[in-house]
């Protein structure tokens, strides 16, 4: 409710400081404001940026410190009481503080409990008084900077237009910083676990086993405890499943892809499209219990009923319905790079006496070339990252097989066994699964460059 | 409507040039697009070895009608052709004809240069390899290679074979495509306004080329410029708002035009 009331505080004052600014600028020329060098609007954003910017900035620094604040403000008030528990025993009393904040009943606590709450709800009223009053100072002082600098020659459209690119500049970054922010995580993480198993036995181990890690703990864990952490098999799992993905995917995608952009009519496309894309809606968990309940038992019955033995999660269903998921990724966007291959080229190989599919097959699909390797590419990143399928239809067992009629598993649903349920959160068990999320982003990295190079080789040649 | 149908009846029975043979002929041409009209009853002669240049302002039918000949109107879902059109005594409409054979014989230049994103020598090879046209590697370059120099392209782009086509500039772009289009050995040579989009010094070159494409082909060249339709054919057809309105021999149009929209179009009042 508060924070509500704050934002409607704030998009009042920006509109009134905007209209200030405004009739400011008006008023400085006598009314004619095409003698401004900026247009009025500019000169009312200008106010508004000035009193607006500088506020907001300090408040979401207090926002990003206050907790910190609190905490120290608390404990130099417990003063030797609060010095003397253990680190734990401190995490704790401050946690009990925030939860006891708002209530008015304090007997279920103890009296340095007390006094903590006590301490934290003061400066809290303070702090907050201090900050609306520090807020509210700088939207003044800033407006009235702003407002004074308004004359005829003032550059308002210039640093107006500034304002937006470091408002632009800021919004990449964030998208920027978060990724640095997840891959730094991942690797530290991961520095964590192979300081517990060496680098080379989990990158070319050929056996996966992180369950039995339990069984070697301790003095006589050495060879034993590394070996289990070999990941081959389960990037092998994730590789062939892709792979079957892939192998499904690209021909009937493409295909579909080409129908609809040089032989449907328009109105059969308009139709057809959007029910192709319905499948890129339909949630992945969907597809895993079709996957598992009726694509691996046809699998497996039609595979006793002609004598080969099929696992009952298998990864070749796991691949299929995986594939038919992905289909859209490749048959949407293929046809847009289809469509987008001009007209000329197509009258130009017509006029030539050449077939549709001759067209199709020498002009038109290498000009498409470099945006249908960006579609596949698309997919295949989707089908690495897939999880749910593959739980549920592809099984858990890390066999390193070829053979996609045998149970396998992916990197993407070690990832999850490994996490789910009760785990400590630094035994090399569950680190394991942060290493296999920096090799599983390293790997979906290679391929997005090696698809880049192939895009710009295209490129180069063909325009 | 009547007056120009008649007009029109009488310039299609103009006395034949006698310097050529009759090589297609449209007759009672009317093309719709949807509901739209946009060619009425077109007669018009076609002769070989001569270039016969359609002239009008913009949206007249010209190009619609260049289109009919190689049947690339068929492209076009709405767009319905009744009439005759004939080449060499065949009816091109007919049902037992194969497209793909008749555009292999009526070749086309179009009004935007458009070389495909393959290499010089893989553009000029593309009809002949689709076709067929040739029994080894070293027939293919030789196809290639005049094909380039009829073109008036070989000087320019015989060391650099293997870069595409969508390197050259306009005007060599433009003459890639015609030397793309010579080189399926069609019997007619379309060109719609094959000049449009270049510059005056490779306009000069284009004409040229087709003052001595003549001598192999028949040509068709729709243009918006009346001194190239004056430079380069020996025949011109004046179209307006969809009918043909005089057509003859080029010297006659251009300097003594029976009809009075012809002469005001060629002195600049319409158009």
């Amino acid at each position: 409710m508060q924070g509500w009331f704050f934002v409607l505080i704030l998009v009042l004052t920006a509109g009134a400081l905007f209209y200030v600014g405004r009739s400011r600028a008006v008023s400085a020329v006598g009314g004619d404001s095409t003698l401004l060098h900026s247009k009025p609007g500019f000169h009312g954003a200008f106010v508004m940026i000035c009193g607006i910017v500088p506020a907001v900035l300090v408040f979401f620094t207090w926002l990003l410190f206050s907790r910190y604040l609190t905490n120290a403000f608390v404990a130099s008030q417990l003063g030797a009481d609060f010095a003397n528990l253990a680190t734990i025993e401190q995490q704790a009393l401050m946690r009990n503080m925030r939860s006891f904040a708002n209530r008015t009943d304090l007997s279920a606590l103890g009296a340095i409990e007390v006094n903590a709450v006590e301490a934290y709800r003061s400066f809290v009223a303070n702090t907050a008084l201090a900050l609306q009053a520090v807020v509210a100072v700088l939207v003044i002082v800033g407006s009235w900077f702003a407002v004074r600098a308004i004359s005829k020659d003032l550059r308002a459209r210039q640093i107006v237009e500034k304002t937006v690119m470091v408002v632009l500049i800021a919004a990449s970054g964030v998208a920027i910083l978060t990724t640095l922010g997840i891959v730094l995580s991942l690797i530290f993480e991961s520095i964590h676990f192979f300081q517990k198993v060496n680098f080379l036995d989990f990158l070319f181990g050929t056996h996966w086993s992180p369950q039995s890690a339990f069984e070697g703990v301790g003095e006589e864990a050495t060879g034993r405890n590394s070996e289990v952490f070999g990941a081959i098999p389960v990037f092998a799992g994730t590789l062939l499943i892709t792979a079957i993905a892939i192998l499904v995917a690209a021909p009937i995608g493409l295909m579909s892809a080409i129908y609809l952009s040089d032989y449907a009519s328009p109105k059969l496309r308009a139709t057809a499209k959007p029910i192709l894309e319905v499948l890129a809606g339909i949630p992945t968990v969907v597809y895993g219990f079709f996957a598992a309940l009726t694509v691996a038992p046809f699998f497996r019955n039609t595979g006793e009923a002609v004598g080969i033995s099929v696992s009952s999660e298998s990864a070749l269903a796991a691949g299929l319905v995986m594939g038919i998921m992905i289909i859209p990724f490749v048959s949407s966007l293929s046809d847009d790079v289809i469509n987008a291959v001009p007209q000329s080229l197509r009258d130009g190989s017509a006029g030539l006496g050449a077939t549709k599919s001759e067209t199709i097959r020498r002009v038109i699909l290498p000009a498409a070339l470099p945006g249908i390797v960006s579609a596949l590419m698309l997919a295949i990143s989707r089908a690495i990252g897939e999880t749910m399928i593959v739980v549920m239809a592809a099984g858990l067992s890390a066999n390193m097989t070829v053979n996609p009629l045998e149970a396998v598993t992916t990197v993407t649903v070690q990832i999850v066994t490994l996490l789910v349920g009760d785990q400590e959160f630094d035994s090399a068990k569950t680190l394991a699964a942060f290493a296999l999320g920096l090799v599983l982003f390293c790997v979906t990295l290679l391929l997005n460059v090696i698809a880049l190079r192939v895009i710009q080789k295209y490129r180069e040649q063909y325009d | 409507m009547s007056v120009d149908a008649n007009l029109a009846a009488t310039a299609a029975q103009a006395p034949a040039d006698k310097a050529g043979k009759l090589k297609m002929s449209g007759n009672g041409v009317n093309v719709f697009y949807g509901d739209k009209q946009a060619l009425f009853d077109v007669d018009l002669n076609i002769y070989k070895n001569q270039v016969i240049s359609l002239i009008g302002p913009s949206g007249c039918g010209k190009s619609t009608f260049l289109r009919c000949l190689n049947r690339m109107n068929d492209t076009i879902d709405v767009c319905k052709v009744t009439g005759k059109i004939v080449l060499d005594e065949q009816d091109i409409y007919d049902k037992n004809i194969d497209v793909v054979e008749l555009r292999a014989r009526v070749g086309m230049v179009f009004q935007k240069p458009n070389p495909f994103p393959k290499s010089i020598y893989e553009n000029v090879a593309y009809g002949p390899r689709i076709h067929g046209m040739t029994r080894s590697k070293d027939e293919l370059d030789d196809l290639v290679t005049s094909s380039l120099r009829r073109a008036g392209l070989w000087e320019e782009v015989k060391d650099r074979l293997d870069q595409p086509g969508t390197g050259l500039s306009g005007g060599q772009q433009q003459r890639l495509c015609i030397a793309r289009a010579i080189a399926t050995q069609p019997e007619v040579l379309l060109m719609d306004e094959p000049c449009s989009a270049l510059d005056p010094i490779a306009t000069a070159i284009i004409e040229e080329l087709i003052d001595e494409l003549r001598a192999n082909f028949t040509i068709v060249i729709v243009t918006h410029s009346m001194q190239q339709a004056a430079r380069v054919s020996q025949k011109t057809a004046f179209f307006h708002l969809g009918k043909l309105i005089e057509e003859g021999p080029t010297d006659q149009i251009f300097t003594n035009p029976i009809n009075k929209k012809t002469q005001d179009y060629i002195t600049g009042r319409i158009g």
